[in-house]
């Protein structure tokens, strides 16, 4: 959204493919130059790429809730855990006696619960005033005892199911690529509650709400060991590509790998990697092609609209409130597909490594630096925003021993290099800030 | 002596906890409420805020410790409290001439300021990470009980303790005194009225000749010593752990928003309410009911402690959907 506008010399079509020139020239010298700043290895460059397209889908849906509709997500890491949770239930494959443990009753305990709000929610509206707000309350109490008094014993049967390997509900062994659309699903129904509830009041009060969400999304998926198993994580999630060791094994490949002058590991890696690649650069490039015809249809110059001036496009009769609904379930969703992405790359699901600094603000930073409202700018903000995070690792502590250089050595010397990488998020907050003042429709503008 | 055992119990694990918990979240939602009150915007760099000046309080304290010095039974991290006010005062003074003024000047729209706000948690984030990084630290020292549990089972004779801690007691003093402050000065003072005045309506305080950037000044300058206030009592009593702090930023907001947002008597009420809701809600209340007579089969928990975010996150989705505006009727714009 923008508050002032930049010169309009900034929008030629030229600028976008230079910025884009710049940040493959990048990941060339990184792949490809062996020296102080860039590691000389593809399979380095091509997992900074592989994890950067993986934000840029997350900051296309960020870019979809604010840059057309000015709406505030910051639980962004929560939707993104919850998609994270469909290639669990879906692909992985089922745990033996652990349906028959508990299932039945967890299903049961599910049901209750979804009555029990349905109910709260019919009590709310059909009672009286007087009565309305305690009847509410007395369902929802009665509700959560029973849902308890169901879900309790389910859970723990199903937790001391071969605790060791599994004590999870398990998956239903489906291709992971099935599980995709799930993870949007999922998102969209949390985004939908939250939404639901929080829209239509002030505008912070949805920032509030879904940094709320996100943290509770995060805790659930932390402490509720039956559904993926908690911090014990989640491994050997299945691939949509070939594994390393089968490619290692294969003598065709190990031929054609050194016909290409590599040995054979490195060249198997760098094969997975690139297939994972082509599959996220097709997901990259459909989601821009829709969001685009999204954006130049009726409707998308509708949600321009209201972004623009929410009261003159509700005297024109559009609902704002319902708009916004709309636009924050498809962004969210978009959200929980880049999550099930991110499992199915790592192949791992660790709910530990959920933080809010990571997959919530460090998107907006994408979001903001690329230009909000632009979706090839959200695609241009994360590739390099990512790229400069991972190296900043890299290049902080290397920048720090040179600064220091002067200093003795010495225990402010070493502390100094030893903090260098938690400068990064000074940069960031700082990159933020900047293009926020000076530059806010960021690197390619809103046209 | 049953009786007697339960209430001893809930004062020990509910009553005591909440009550100390609830004057840190007060003084962390007054300075949310008093910011949203007069900058009229919701501040996420608050928690950092709060991190940052607790890091530089222990710091201070590291170094007053290896003088030497010391505040008795107290604390020494009292002594250094006000030194890291000033501080950290300074630094959100510069982030207001930097980044705030800014938007106040084009009268951005009030999440562009939100944004704003991000970045500058970002930039105090990792300040606070720079300057102690993010392990977990206890830096209480003096006197670590008023009372413990084996000196009142010996002065009751009752089968269940009692234990107040030295930081508990200086959390309610230290809050209660800040409040005060805070109070007097907004209702007896000349800057005060003034304030009141601006966050009321900024043009006709603007045309009475109150000037715009001094009360600008003083509100980021009160919410600041509040915020280290309440961060330096948080982190004595549990312990200092920057993601901690992020994390305490939902029940502020919550206190705050529950109360209404820009009202400070609300921001109270509402940091009162959510610590007893949370810590009334993950106690387990077995051992109660069976000094009652009663006999569970459970624990008696309603929520496990780690779900202790998600009920602050609760009640202020039933105020949104009950009354946005907040139980004291805060600002609705």
């Amino acid at each position: 959204m923008s508050t002032t506008r930049q010169a309009d010399t900034s929008s030629s079509p030229l600028r976008g493919l230079l910025l884009f020139l710049i940040i493959a020239v990048l990941f060339v010298l990184e792949g490809a130059t062996r020296n102080a700043m860039f590691s000389g290895s593809w399979n380095s460059a091509l997992s900074i790429l592989n994890m950067g397209l993986i934000s840029a889908v997350t900051a296309l849906g960020v870019n979809m809730i604010w840059g057309y509709g000015g709406l505030f997500n910051a639980g962004v890491v929560g939707f993104v855990a919850l998609g994270g949770l469909a290639p669990i239930l879906i692909s992985t494959p089922p745990v033996a006696g652990a349906w028959a443990a508990g299932g039945p009753r967890l299903i049961l305990a599910l049901a209750v619960g979804l009555a029990t709000l349905v109910l709260a929610i019919v009590a709310a509206n059909r009672l009286s005033r007087g009565l309305r707000f305690w009847g509410a309350a007395l369902v929802l109490i009665v509700g959560y005892v029973l849902t308890r008094m169901a879900f309790d014993p389910a859970v723990t049967a199903i937790e001391a199911n071969n605790p060791a390997e599994a004590g999870n509900i398990g998956g239903l062994g489906l291709p992971i690529l099935m599980s995709w659309p799930v993870g949007m699903l999922l998102a969209a129904i949390a985004a939908w509650g939250v939404g639901k509830v929080a829209l239509g009041l002030r505008s912070d009060y949805l920032a509030i709400a879904t940094l709320g969400i996100g943290e509770i999304i995060v805790a659930i998926l932390k402490n509720e060991g039956w559904l993926a198993r908690g911090v014990l994580n989640m491994t050997g999630v299945p691939r949509p590509v070939p594994y390393e060791l089968a490619l290692q094994s294969n003598p065709d490949f190990v031929a054609a790998a050194a016909r290409w002058g590599m040995d054979a590991a490195t060249a198997s890696g760098i094969y997975v990697k690139l297939c994972y690649t082509a599959i996220f650069v097709a997901v990259v490039l459909t989601l821009i092609l829709l969001s685009q015809l999204a954006l130049y249809s009726p409707w998308g110059r509708m949600m321009r609209a209201i972004r623009d001036n929410e009261t003159a496009a509700a005297a024109m009769g559009k609902n704002v409130t319902r708009r916004h609904l709309q636009l924050f379930v498809l962004g969210s969703a978009v959200i929980g597909l880049s999550g099930a992405m991110m499992v199915t790359l790592d192949g791992l699901m660790a709910p530990g490594g959920y933080n809010p600094l990571r997959y919530t603000f460090l998107i907006w930073v994408m979001v903001i630096v690329g230009g909000s409202g632009n979706n090839w700018g959200a695609v241009l903000g994360a590739l390099l925003i990512w790229f400069l995070w991972i190296k900043a690792e890299v290049w902080g502590p290397a920048l720090m021993s040179l600064l220091t250089l002067p200093l003795s050595e010495g225990g402010l010397r070493r502390h100094l290099i030893e903090s260098a990488p938690q400068m990064r998020y000074v940069a960031m907050g700082l990159v933020l800030l900047l293009v926020l003042r000076f530059a806010p429709r960021g690197l390619l503008p809103e046209r | 002596m049953d009786l007697m055992n339960a209430l001893v119990a809930i004062l020990n694990f509910v009553v005591i906890p909440a009550t100390s918990y609830g004057a840190q979240l007060a003084l962390g939602a007054l300075g949310v409420t008093l910011i949203y009150g007069i900058l009229r915007f919701s501040n996420f760099a608050h928690g950092d805020t709060m991190a940052f000046g607790t890091a530089i309080v222990i710091l201070l304290t590291w170094g007053l410790q290896a003088m030497g010095v010391s505040f008795g039974p107290l604390p020494t991290a009292l002594l250094a409290l006000p030194v890291a006010i000033a501080l950290t005062a300074v630094l959100v003074l510069l982030t207001d001439r930097w980044v705030y003024r800014h938007y106040r000047r084009i009268k951005a729209a009030p999440i562009v300021v939100v944004m704003a706000s991000v970045g500058v948690m970002f930039v105090m984030n990792g300040l606070t990470r720079l300057l102690i990084g993010v392990g977990e630290i206890q830096f209480a020292d003096g006197a670590r009980f008023v009372v413990s549990v084996a000196e009142f089972k010996k002065w009751t004779g009752l089968a269940e303790g009692l234990s107040l801690r030295t930081t508990q007691v200086i959390t309610l003093v230290v809050a209660a005194l800040a409040v005060w402050a805070l109070f007097w000065f907004l209702n007896r003072t000349r800057s005060g009225k003034a304030m009141r005045a601006y966050a009321d309506n900024e043009d006709l305080a603007l045309l009475s000749g109150i000037d715009p950037d001094r009360v600008v000044r003083l509100t980021w300058i009160i919410a600041t010593a509040l915020a280290v206030t309440a961060g330096t009592l948080y982190g004595l009593d549990k312990s200092f752990k920057a993601f901690n702090y992020f994390q305490i930023l939902l029940p502020i907001f919550a206190a705050a928003i529950v109360g209404g947002l820009g009202n400070p008597m609300g921001a109270i009420a509402g940091g009162f309410l959510i610590a007893f809701s949370e810590v009334a809600l993950t106690y387990p209340w077995k051992k109660i009911a069976e000094y009652l007579g009663f006999e569970p089969t459970g624990l008696l928990q309603m929520l496990g402690t780690e779900y202790k975010l998600a009920i602050s996150f609760v009640i202020l989705i039933v105020v949104l959907l009950v009354r946005p505006t907040g139980l004291f009727r805060g600002k609705a714009y």
